[in-house]
């Protein structure tokens, strides 16, 4: 993967139902000049590089971190599978993160649709209000939600996490689900009404296949979101229940164990295969057009 | 491209067998409105006290300026806004409170309004599977109607592979698939190349006599809705000016408006009401004959003569005149080649005001500059209200 590509699919917010565009070739754009490559290329590194470094980490046999390692091993890959402590933790992150996914793309996108055609002061309210966790410490967040779970009774529970970690997901839906609303034909609307279909059948068969990119992203968004979030999970975790980033953060300040760079790089290639999927889908869709 | 309603003559029988079985459901229905108003709360309302019927079959055109209602008037009728006051009765049943997905109406925009993600099959079956019809039918209905818009081998392509026209012939498959209880088509034509636009008016006019339903069409094209027309209903500013067949309103304007809408007119702003038999203009007094005067209220106050420049003849010598005649003394302008004609612009004398009148392409005795006399036979004028 080269910075170009990066670079053309930097935004995963762009709505997928417009036809993809033309190359730069066929648009008469000069191609990318070659230092324009090498700075994208240095940028990208720099981001990628410090997550890269946790990979051969893992695969090491030492049992202190050492870089680079000197012998291959499988051991920290072993310790993980075969502890219940890590195995626990990686299935709650999971069950915590599908379902905060799943309510947050629903309240999202029932939101970006609402509020799609809205102007006004009551909608632009509105709006700041679902995007507010944005910008709000995650700390402050986290003691907030602390003392409310508190009182009900609800730290250390699924369902606890589970509605936390979806409102901090309701944001990244509703930015991408409204991006991709804006390549949408509300007249496409008007059709479908006056050829016999209800506004909920017009909902499904016609305003979701051609938003489902930007649900689709902000769906992934939002499971991200939650499977690394720490701060709130710190505050909520409980002795039988914890999330896989308070299990590593545990392990980072407690035992310094290797197994946490094994289990880091397991999310870097999980994150990293989420965040293909829609695109994988585009392309294929792409063709068969 | 251009299309091909000639080239594609080869299925006759086909188109007409569709058209057959899609007539057979349901023929026509009327359309009433009584009373209809839109008001926005703007200053005045968009839509301000119309009532208009419109017969079963029958092919009528809203026609009008850019904000007159004619557009508001069609969204009401379908559903997509919400009656002010007054009603609107399909076949004698009021639809005001129906939504517009329970209207049953057929509808064709101005963009095409395909859905993007459907194939061309697809998209014309999707109102027969929202209705439930059997699998099998829906295949039969939709090819049916696919050779009858005259693309059959496109059922498997995306909108965004079809030309415009071709979109446009998907979208009236589509709505015409269902057999709607009508078919309302907002500026059909407007995003199309004048080529094209021809071709579809022909074919639009073929559908309309094939399936035989009640069409609506809306058009600020005074020349689409002549030639597409059975009647035409001109609005202006939210109300109708006059409802009539295209001849009636181009031969016998009610206003000056309508006059002035429909084709180039010369129009003399009489010097006060016309009398039964006369009327003066600049100091001159013409002729009236019976049937010539508009039965507007308007026009016993003011009144002007309208006369169409094809009714406009010119003569060098006034003696050249034939007698019962109207005239007017003019200086010869300019001379506009039109092809099998030329207008002459003609300098009235008074301010500002320009005759035209139409001169045969081979007569070569006028020139810029001649004095001339135009005249015109009194039946061939119009008196109307100004």
């Amino acid at each position: 993967m080269t910075a170009l590509d990066e670079h053309e699919t930097a935004n995963p917010a762009t709505p997928a139902p417009a036809p993809r565009r033309p190359s730069r070739r066929d648009r008469g754009i000069d191609p990318i000049p070659w230092w324009l490559i090498v700075i994208g290329a240095v940028v990208a590194l720099y981001f990628i590089l410090p997550t890269l470094i946790v990979i051969p980490l893992s695969f090491s046999s030492a049992s202190a971190f050492q870089f680079p390692p000197q012998d291959f091993s499988l051991r920290w890959y072993e310790n993980f599978f075969t502890d219940p402590i890590w195995l626990s933790s990686l299935g709650n992150s999971f069950l915590v993160a599908t379902l905060a996914a799943i309510i947050a793309t629903v309240v999202g996108t029932a939101a970006a649709v609402g509020l799609d055609r809205l102007t006004g002061r009551l909608a632009a309210f509105a709006r700041t209000l679902l995007m507010i966790s944005l910008v709000t410490p995650a700390i402050v967040v986290a003691v907030a939600v602390y003392i409310a779970f508190l009182q009900w009774h609800l730290t250390g529970s699924v369902f606890g996490y589970v509605i936390a970690h979806a409102a901090l997901g309701v944001p990244f839906v509703l930015v991408s689900v409204t991006a991709a609303l804006g390549g949408f034909d509300p007249k496409l609307l008007r059709a479908s009404a006056s050829l016999g279909a209800s506004p909920i059948r017009s909902f499904i068969t016609v305003t979701m296949p051609l938003i489902s990119r930007g649900v689709l992203t902000g769906a992934i968004f939002a499971f991200v979101t939650s499977f690394d979030e720490v701060v709130i999970a710190l505050f909520l975790r409980s002795p039988t229940f914890q999330t896989l980033p308070v299990q590593m953060y545990n392990s980072v300040t407690f035992e310094l164990d290797p197994t946490i760079s094994a289990s880091s790089s397991l999310v870097v290639v999980a994150v990293t295969i989420i965040f293909l999927v829609p695109l994988l889908i585009g392309s294929r869709r792409t063709k068969k057009r | 491209m251009t299309i091909s309603s000639t080239s594609r003559a080869g299925t006759p029988t086909s188109s007409a067998s569709a058209a057959s079985a899609a007539s057979a459901a349901k023929q026509g229905t009327q359309i009433r409105l009584e009373g209809v108003t839109k008001d926005y709360g703007l200053a005045a309302p968009a839509v301000d006290d119309i009532s208009l019927t419109i017969e079963p079959g029958e092919f009528m055109t809203l026609l009008g300026p850019s904000g007159s209602g004619k557009t508001t008037t069609l969204n009401l009728i379908a559903g997509f806004e919400t009656l002010t006051s007054g009603t609107i009765a399909l076949n004698g049943s009021d639809v005001g409170s129906l939504p517009p997905h329970k209207r049953n109406l057929g509808m064709l925009f101005q963009n095409y309004a395909l859905f993007p993600h459907m194939t061309v099959a697809q998209n014309v079956a999707y109102p027969l599977k929202e209705r439930k019809v059997p699998k099998a039918e829906i295949a039969r209905r939709v090819s049916e109607v696919l050779d009858l818009v005259q693309l059959p081998d496109r059922d498997g392509n995306y909108p965004s592979q079809l030309s415009g026209g071709q979109q446009q012939r998907v979208a009236l498959a589509r709505a015409i698939v269902f057999n709607p209880a009508a078919l309302l088509l907002d500026e059909p034509l407007g995003a199309l190349d004048r080529n094209l636009r021809a071709a579809l008016q022909t074919e639009i006019r073929r559908i309309h006599r094939e399936v035989g339903s009640t069409f609506v069409f809306v058009t600020h094209d005074q020349e689409e809705a002549m030639n597409l027309s059975d009647r035409i209903a001109l609005f202006n500013s939210g109300h109708i000016e006059q409802v009539g067949s295209p001849e009636q309103l181009y031969r016998e304007p009610d206003t000056l408006f309508t006059a002035r809408f429909l084709g180039d007119s010369n129009v003399f702003d009489l010097d006060g009401a016309a009398s039964a038999t006369s009327a003066g203009w600049d100091g001159r007094t013409w002729s009236i004959v019976p049937g010539t005067v508009s039965s507007h209220p308007g026009a016993a106050n003011r009144a002007a003569v309208v006369v169409r420049p094809e009714d406009v003849r010119v003569a060098h010598d006034p003696a050249d005149v034939p007698s019962g005649s109207n005239s007017v003394g003019a200086v010869v302008r300019d001379l506009e080649y039109m092809g099998s004609y030329r207008t002459a612009l003609l300098d009235l004398g008074r301010v500002r005001q320009l005759g035209r009148a139409r001169v045969d392409a081979l007569d070569s005795t006028f020139t810029v500059g001649d004095q001339v006399t135009a005249w015109w036979k009194p039946e061939r004028q119009r008196i109307v209200a100004a």
